[in-house]
C-alpha cells in the first residue's frame, strides 16, 4: 500500500517535472526564434545574458542587489495575495515611498544611521498609504482592487513628478542639481544602505533586508494565527466572515502591508541600490518596472514567499544581463519579452495539474458511485 | 477667479475641446464596448491593454506591408484577436487565474510591441477624413461627431451592433447568464467556458479595432505609449456604467471630457501645471467609480473561474 503510495507520488512529481520542462523549453524556443527571426544570433544573447548577470566582474553583486527590491516587492503581494486581494499597483506604491522616503529623509536629517532607518519607514509608510488609498476605495465604496491600484499607478507617477517640479517638495536647490532638471538631492554617504564588498562585489545591505523579510513573512503566513485568518479570507471569505475575521480589517491590513512592502523596496532602492537606481537620487521614472517585476515574481512563486527568493534572482538576472546584450546587435528589450513568455509558460503547468486532478478525483467519485 | 469662469467658458466653447473629446471617448468606446461583453460573460479582461496595443501595432505592421487602411483594419483585429486567444484560452480552458494572465499578457505585449517597432519601424499615415454634409456643419458638435477621419465612422455601427448581439440574440442571451450563474447555465446545456472565451474573443476584435483607430484615426504613428494605460479607463468606464451598455458609453464619454480637457488647458494657453493635468483623467476616473461603483450590481459571477462541480 505504502509502496504503492510513493510510487504514484514519484508518478506526479515526474508529471509536474515533464511539464515544467515543457513549458519553459517551449517559452525559451519562441523567444529563441524571435531573436533569430530579427537577425540575432540566440547564443550570443544567451552568453551577453550571463555575462552581464554573473560571469562578469562585480556583476553577480549588482544582480543580487537588483534582486533584493524584486523579492521585498514579491514579499507583499504575497500577502495581500494570500488575502484574496488582487494588487497589482506595486509600481506606483514604490514609488510613493520612494519619494516619501526622500522627502522624509530630507526634513527629518538626523545623524546617519538613524536616517537610514527614518528613510526605510518613510518608505514603507508611504507606499502603505498609497496601498490605503485602494483599500478606503474598496472597503468603504466597492471600488474593485483590481482597478484602482492599477490607475493609482499612473496617478503615483504623475504626482511624484509634480513633486520633483517644486523645490517646496522634493526637488534639489539648485547648486546641488546643475542644470538638470526634476531631480532629488543625493542622500548624503552616511545616509546611505552599507555595500560591504566581498570578492569584489559591491552586495547592498538590501538584499538580507529581503530575504530577512521573505522568511519572516513565511512563518507569519503559515504558523501564526494571524496568517491563517488571513488565508481563510482569501480561500473562503463567507466561512471567514462567520469565524470572526473582519474583512474590512484583515482585508485593508493585507493590502497596505502589501503597499508597505512595494515603498520599503522603493527605500531600499533609494538608499542602497547605487548607480543601478538613480544613484541615491529620486527622479522621474525611478521605479523602472522593479514593482511589475515584483509583481510576476510573486504570481511565478504561487504565493509562497520562500520559493520567490530563487525566483526574484532569476528575474534579476534577466533585467542585469539585458544592459549586456545590446552588444550583440539585439534590442535589450528582448528580456522583457522572454520574462513574458517564461511567465504566462509558468502559469501552464498548475492550471493543467488542477485540471487532472479534477477529472482523475470525478472519475474516482463515479467508480465508488 | 473670474480667469477660472473665463478659462473654463473658453474650455466649453471651443470647437477642437469637443473634437478631442470625441476622439478619446471613441477609441475608449471601441475598447468599453467589447469589454462590456467580456464582463457580463464573467471575465474582468485586464487584457484589454494588451489588446489595444497589440492591434494598434499589428495595424501599423499592416499598413506598412500593404498601403491599405482596410488591410490594417483586418491586421489590427488579427492582433487584438491573437490576444484574446491567448487570455480566453489560458483562463477559460485551462482555468489559470485571469487577473495573473491578464497582467501578463499586458507586459508581455508592452515588451514584444516595444521590440518589435525597433526592429520594424513600421510607417503610418493617418486615414482621410470624411464630412458628413449638412450635419458637420452643426455648431460645436457638428465636426466632433460627424467631420472626423473615417475609421471613427465604425463605432456608429459598432455600438449598436454590440448592443444587439449583446441583448437581441440567444447568444447574448447565453453569454449573460454565463455571466450571473454559471451552475444555471452549465445545467441547462451552455458550454459556460466555450461563452466566455467567445466574449474574450469579440473584445480582443473591438480592441484590435481601437488599436487600429487609435492610429489611422487620431494618431497616425505607433509608439508604444500610444495606449497608455487608457485600456484601465474603459474597464472603469465598464465598471462606472454599471455594466449597462448605455451606461458604459456615458462612462466614456465623461472619462474622455477629462482627456480633452486636459489637452484643452494647455492648447489655449493656460498655465497648469502639466504633471497635475496629466493626473486629471485618471483621478476623474477614481473619483467616478468611488461615486458610482456601489450603487451598482456587478454579474453576479464576475471574476469567478467556472470549474464543473466546483463552487
Amino acid at each position: 500500500m505504502t509502496e504503492g503510495a510513493s510510487s504514484q507520488r514519484g508518478a506526479r512529481l515526474g508529471e509536474w517535472l515533464f511539464l515544467y520542462g515543457l513549458s519553459i523549453l517551449a517559452a525559451l524556443v519562441l523567444s529563441a526564434l524571435l531573436v533569430e527571426s530579427t537577425g540575432g544570433a540566440w547564443r550570443s544573447v544567451v552568453s551577453a545574458l550571463i555575462d552581464g548577470s554573473l560571469r562578469k566582474p562585480a556583476r553577480w553583486g549588482e544582480t543580487l542587489g537588483t534582486a533584493a527590491p524584486i523579492l521585498l516587492v514579491a514579499v507583499g503581494t504575497i500577502v495581500s495575495g494570500r488575502a484574496g486581494l488582487i494588487n497589482i499597483g506595486q509600481e506606483g506604491q514604490l514609488l510613493v515611498g520612494a519619494a516619501f522616503a526622500t522627502y522624509f529623509g530630507f526634513l527629518i536629517g538626523g545623524p546617519g544611521p538613524f536616517n537610514v532607518v527614518v528613510i526605510l519607514f518613510f518608505g514603507v509608510v508611504g507606499g502603505a498609504l498609497w496601498a490605503g488609498v485602494a483599500a478606503l476605495l474598496k472597503f468603504w465604496r466597492n471600488v474593485p482592487e483590481v482597478l484602482s491600484t492599477l490607475l493609482l499607478v499612473t496617478v503615483g507617477g504623475q504626482l511624484v513628478a509634480y513633486g520633483l517640479s517644486q523645490s517646496w517638495l522634493l526637488l534639489a536647490p539648485l547648486a546641488d542639481r546643475g542644470n538638470r532638471n526634476q531631480v532629488s538631492s543625493q542622500l548624503a554617504d552616511d545616509n546611505r544602505l552599507p555595500r560591504p564588498e566581498i570578492f569584489g562585489n559591491e552586495i547592498s545591505f538590501a538584499v538580507i533586508l529581503a530575504v530577512v523579510a521573505a522568511v519572516l513573512v513565511s512563518i507569519l503566513l503559515s504558523r501564526t494565527v494571524w496568517g491563517f485568518r488571513l488565508r481563510m479570507l482569501g480561500r473562503n471569505p463567507r466561512a471567514a466572515q462567520r469565524s470572526g475575521v473582519a474583512q474590512t480589517r484583515y482585508g485593508a491590513t493585507a493590502l497596505m502591508l502589501s503597499g508597505g512592502f512595494a515603498g520599503l523596496a522603493g527605500a531600499a532602492m533609494l538608499a542602497g541600490g547605487g548607480f543601478a537606481f538613480g544613484n541615491y537620487q529620486l527622479v522621474p521614472g525611478f521605479a523602472t518596472n522593479i514593482g511589475w517585476t515584483g509583481l510576476l515574481v510573486a504570481l511565478v512563486a504561487r504565493e509562497k514567499a520562500l520559493v520567490a527568493i530563487p525566483v526574484a534572482f532569476i528575474f534579476a538576472c534577466l533585467r542585469t544581463g539585458s544592459s549586456f546584450v545590446g552588444a550583440t546587435g539585439v534590442e535589450g528589450r528582448i528580456t522583457d519579452v522572454i520574462q513574458g513568455f517564461l511567465v504566462l509558460a509558468l502559469l501552464v503547468p498548475p492550471a493543467v495539474m488542477f485540471l487532472r486532478d479534477r477529472r482523475r478525483s470525478r472519475a474516482a467519485a463515479t467508480d465508488r458511485a | 477667479m473670474s480667469g477660472f469662469f473665463e478659462a473654463v467658458i473658453d474650455i466649453f466653447t471651443s470647437e477642437s475641446t469637443y473634437i478631442n473629446g470625441a476622439l478619446f471617448a471613441g477609441f475608449l468606446a471601441f475598447a468599453a464596448s467589447g469589454e462590456l461583453v467580456a464582463e457580463r460573460a464573467g471575465t474582468i479582461n485586464i487584457s484589454v491593454e494588451g489588446m489595444l496595443l497589440g492591434g494598434a501595432f499589428t495595424s501599423a505592421v499592416g499598413y506598412h506591408l500593404t498601403g491599405s487602411t482596410i488591410a490594417a483594419m483586418a491586421a489590427g483585429v488579427l492582433g487584438g484577436v491573437i490576444v484574446a486567444g491567448v487570455q480566453a484560452e489560458m483562463s477559460h480552458r485551462l482555468s489559470a487565474d485571469q487577473f495573473v494572465v491578464g497582467l501578463t499578457l499586458n507586459i508581455l505585449v508592452f515588451g514584444l510591441a516595444g521590440f518589435l517597432d525597433n526592429e520594424l519601424e513600421p510607417d503610418t499615415e493617418l486615414a482621410s477624413r470624411w464630412e458628413v454634409p449638412v450635419l458637420s456643419d452643426i455648431p460645436l458638435l457638428g465636426q466632433a461627431l460627424f467631420g472626423q477621419r473615417w475609421p471613427f465612422y465604425l463605432l456608429y455601427l459598432l455600438v449598436p451592433f454590440t448592443w444587439w448581439v449583446l441583448y437581441r440574440t440567444r447568444w447574448g442571451l447565453e453569454l449573460r447568464s454565463v455571466g450571473e450563474n454559471p451552475q444555471s447555465a452549465d445545467v441547462s446545456g451552455i458550454d459556460v467556458n466555450r461563452r466566455r472565451r467567445q466574449s474574450i474573443y469579440y473584445a480582443g476584435l473591438t480592441s484590435g479595432l481601437g488599436g487600429w483607430f487609435l492610429i489611422f484615426g487620431q494618431i497616425g504613428l505607433f509608439e508604444d505609449s500610444v495606449v497608455g494605460g487608457r485600456g484601465f479607463i474603459a474597464i472603469a468606464a465598464v465598471i462606472f456604467g454599471g455594466w449597462t451598455l448605455r451606461g458604459t458609453i456615458a462612462g466614456c464619454v465623461i472619462f474622455a471630457g477629462a482627456l480633452s480637457f486636459r489637452l484643452s488647458v494647455q492648447g489655449l494657453g493656460y498655465e497648469v501645471n502639466s504633471e497635475l493635468l496629466q493626473s486629471l483623467p485618471f483621478i476623474v476616473t477614481l473619483a467616478g467609480m468611488a461615486v458610482f461603483a456601489h450603487r451598482v450590481r456587478p454579474p453576479a459571477a464576475l471574476a469567478q473561474p467556472f470549474v464543473r462541480g466546483l463552487k
